[in-house]
């Protein structure tokens, strides 16, 4: 299909310093209990810039219909917005072609689709799926249901105490048996940025196929899955600025062609009879029913606006940033830093005294400020660390070393209420 | 900066943690298990990993003998879960669920003509809404202990 520039471009123009993209952010600029807002939760969901929200509304107002259906003008302006989504995404990743870029409802669809879909019909009892002990649930439990279907065993590489993966270990583990290996980017409860490059090059070299749980590293670093060299790789709107409910699996061709359908339905077919029915070219074979059209356009509005700030440059005000956080959160009394991993993104994890995490949360909510507490979908790390849980501050684009001053002000207004 | 603006959160913050409540969550009474325990119940409040044990002591009459938790969770959990250990050992046990209806309403904003006395502490919650689950949690475990439902008590 070839496809024409999309309707409506939203674009930023390029500035001087990343923090400047703040103003583009409406939901960024309101009080909360009182105080300006300060959001350090884009680990669970990022806030959206006014591009993607009027990329969105101009869909609903003037060119919503179904794709890829009708002759009518709606129809043709929907499919041209939907697909040059995809164009954007797959740009955005380096992906060889668009055929390679399915879209999803998110990350955990996009696991669920290659466990079911790639792993199931091929596995067979004690087959065994290698997975990091830092994995969100999301990469854990479609594992669990695969092993649960076919016999299949799950493998855990253990991590250290400063969430760092064990690589001796994972050395040794990769070539027993091991018939895929299911691994964060970048772990969500710690902020460690794995080594992907030589964790896919020793997987490859024992035949072992890859699926990166991508979620957590492409809001906030460039992505390319050429040079990753990875089979699969999923990732979610909601946490680079776009809408929740989309998402993508990006799968190298040679695989998708060989895996049956994940759901059936319309749109995903060229031909159905009774006696038969034929699938459509990729990546529509994965694409059963009318799609999230309006999460796609977001998701390609999200793209266009991190393309043009450039994702080394935030990368590089991130990475920065995250130094300035960690350094402030070490000074205050009391504290202690869960995840101090040497190469990290975006996020940091701590304790404070015996202040339980929500009870942390609710002080500095009071104060405009929101983070994360709670077990973050990382159970396990939990487990691993003997702890039920963190207050986690994560980091986006769009914020300052004012944000981490407030943050870091705010738990001394915690200290003095719980006494210490 | 607006001043009495934040001289209110404050007084919020202070309602929601106030002494006694700190003093049960640092020094929870009743705190592990019961050795004669003929009633139990789990609480878990998946959203941020609160988890409890709950036994109850009920003798043949009814009436609550003794009763005890362990667990952890967050402040308002444990001490709301604590003054309610100390609260309702001697009560009856239709008398507890009467009470626990009564404190439940309390905290989400219900009138009530069951007099609360010091569990009128756990009222600062009220402004709190995404710490409401916390604070009524154990309150759910005895109910689920005294119908003897074997299902843990979710506040989900």
């Amino acid at each position: 299909m070839t496809m024409s520039k999309p309707l409506q471009t939203a674009r930023t123009e390029k500035r001087g310093d990343v923090p400047a993209c703040r103003r583009d952010f409406p939901a960024l600029a309101q009080k909360i209990n009182g105080e300006p807002l300060v959001y350090l939760d884009s680990a669970a969901s990022s806030q959206q810039p006014q591009a993607v929200i009027d990329a969105v509304a101009e869909y609903h107002r003037h060119n919503h219909a179904n794709v890829h259906r009708g002759v009518h003008t709606l129809s043709h302006r929907a499919t041209e917005a939907y697909e040059s989504a995809r164009d954007a995404v797959a740009g955005f990743i380096n992906s060889r072609s668009r055929r390679e870029v399915v879209f999803t409802s998110g990350t955990t669809e996009s696991v669920n689709l290659v466990a079911q879909s790639f792993c199931r019909p091929r596995f067979k009892a004690g087959d065994r799926i290698l997975l990091s002990h830092l994995e969100h649930h999301s990469n854990i439990v479609p594992w669990q249901l695969l092993c649960e279907q076919t016999g299949a065993e799950l493998l855990i590489t253990p991590i250290d105490e400063r969430g760092e993966l064990d690589l001796e270990t994972f050395e040794n583990q990769i070539g027993g048996g091991v018939r895929m290996l299911a691994i964060a980017h970048v772990s969500n409860a710690l902020g460690t940025v794995l080594p992907l490059d030589r964790l896919i090059a020793a997987a490859h070299r024992h035949g072992v196929p890859v699926l990166v749980d991508g979620a957590q590293a492409v809001p906030h670093m460039p992505v390319d899955v050429q040079a990753l060299d990875c089979d699969f790789y999923a990732f979610s709107a909601h946490k680079m600025c776009g809408p929740t409910g989309i998402g993508i699996l990006y799968a190298k061709a040679q695989h998708l062609e060989r895996m049956p359908p994940y759901q059936g339905g319309g749109d995903m077919i060229l031909e159905v009879r009774f006696d038969g029915t034929t699938y459509n070219d990729l990546p529509y074979k994965f694409e059963a029913g009318t799609p999230n059209i309006s999460g796609a356009i977001g998701l390609g509005a999200a793209v266009r606006y991190l393309d043009a700030i450039g994702m080394s440059r935030i990368a590089a005000h991130e990475n920065e940033l995250l130094r300035y956080m960690t350094q402030r959160l070490s000074e205050v009394p009391g504290i202690r830093l869960v995840g101090t991993a040497k190469h990290k993104a975006s996020v940091q994890s701590f304790l404070l005294d015996d202040i339980h995490p929500h009870d942390l949360g609710t002080i500095v909510d009071h104060q405009g400020i929101a983070i994360r507490t709670g077990h973050h979908c990382a159970m396990p790390v939990m487990d691993f660390f003997r702890i039920p849980g963190t207050a986690r501050a994560s980091l986006a684009l769009y914020n300052n070393r004012d944000d981490v001053d407030r943050l870091v002000a705010s738990l001394a207004r915690a200290k003095e209420i719980f006494g210490r | 900066m607006n001043r009495a603006i934040i001289d209110l959160s404050t007084d919020e913050l202070r309602d929601l943690y106030r002494e006694l409540i700190l003093d049960h969550a640092r020094s929870p009474r009743h705190f592990g298990k019961l050795t004669e325990q003929t009633h139990s119940a789990e609480g878990v409040n998946p959203l941020c990993g609160d988890k409890l044990k709950l036994y109850l002591q009920i003798d043949s009459d009814g009436c609550i003998r003794d009763a005890a938790f362990e667990g952890s969770g967050c402040a308002i959990s444990v001490a709301s879960a604590s003054l309610m250990t100390d609260a309702v050992i001697g009560m009856r046990q239709t008398e507890a669920l009467d009470f626990a209806n009564a404190l439940i309403g309390s905290i989400t904003g219900k009138d009530t003509q069951i007099e609360l006395g010091k569990l009128q502490a756990l009222r600062g919650v009220r402004e709190f809404p995404s710490r409401v689950k916390c604070a009524t949690l154990a309150w759910h475990a005895m109910n689920s202990a005294i119908r003897q439902d074997d299902r843990p008590a979710s506040t989900e």
